[in-house]
């Protein structure tokens, strides 16, 4: 496979920066996974889809809307109605959905190189999330394993809960740049670790 | 102003894009009836109230929505999908603590 390179390379500082003497609040991290894929159902095979998703990555998407579960290697979501993204640590997620998600069901779209995922963690990262986006980040409202779509300035990204205070971001590759520089100038108050 | 995705729960206007009246009714596309045409084109009620108009939650999940907007108070009094199919409305996710 062809090595893929980071657009945020060049902005990424591993190391405590900002007002960190209190200690780190934020820890941000490009997590880097091999597959990013998109799966829309036509209506009407909305549980087929989520079958499928079953079959191939083991992860069984809980009912309603913005529904999500992640397992440390492997997460999915929805997005839109019956639209998810499917994420996995290890490349070739495509092909192995190639033979479940029939042309009946709906389609697979590869978005490997056109987003880059971006993790936000620590005790400040609702905090941090709600300069940028204007959705409710409590974690009644969102809740562990759900996703949520939403731009920044006008600008579109995908939020999946990966933890209590771990948020996954999934912004445009050719965004990721900036949007990976104002997350490190939002989390400069809080202190923040690049890992 | 808030509008009510049913998908995504209520979000900041500034997400969503105005696609229009929804009392229009588009002629099909073969028609010849220049009245029916320049009605779906032309006329509106204009109402100083409830209206029912289009938004696309263009910001968000992208889905096309019926929305009844208050012309006076910007009042959002009802939302939901403008395709019938996706009939599932959001409820609340239960936090898993
Ligand atoms: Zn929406």
């Amino acid at each position: 496979m062809v090595e893929r390179q980071s657009p945020i390379e060049p902005e990424l500082h591993p190391g405590s920066h900002g007002n960190f003497e209190h200690g780190v609040e934020i820890i941000l991290t490009e997590t880097r996974p091999g597959s990013i894929l998109q799966l829309a159902a036509w209506p009407g095979e909305e549980k087929r889809l989520m079958a499928g998703i079953r079959t191939v990555t083991g992860l069984a998407l809980p009912d309603g809307a913005g529904g999500g579960i992640a397992d440390g290697v492997k997460a999915v979501f929805g997005f839109a109605p019956g639209k998810f993204t499917v994420v996995d640590d290890a490349e070739g997620l495509a092909s192995a959905f190639a033979g479940v998600i029939t042309p009946a069901i709906g389609t697979v779209t590869d978005l490997s190189h056109g987003r880059t995922a971006i993790r936000i963690a620590g005790p400040k990262a609702e905090w941090v999330l709600a300069k940028f986006f204007a959705i409710d980040f409590a974690l009644p409202a969102f809740p562990v394993g759900a996703g949520r779509s939403t731009t920044h300035h006008d600008v579109f990204a995908q939020i999946q809960r990966t933890g209590a205070d771990q948020f996954d971001i999934y912004v445009f590759r050719s965004f990721a740049r900036s949007f990976w520089k104002a997350l490190c100038h939002a989390s400069e108050e809080v202190g923040y670790e690049v890992q | 102003m808030l509008i009510t995705c049913p998908y995504c729960g209520p979000r900041d206007v500034i997400e969503f894009t105005y696609q229009g009246d929804g009392n229009r009714q588009r002629p099909q596309p073969a028609s010849q009836d220049l009245d029916a045409w320049n009605a779906y084109v032309y006329d509106r009620l204009n109402p100083a109230g409830d209206h029912n108009e289009i938004w696309q939650h263009s910001g968000g999940c992208r889905a096309h929505l019926r929305v009844v907007r208050n012309t006076l108070t910007h009042e959002i009094s009802s939302s939901g999908f403008a395709r019938g199919d996706h009939k599932a409305a959001r409820h609340k996710l239960e936090a898993k603590s």
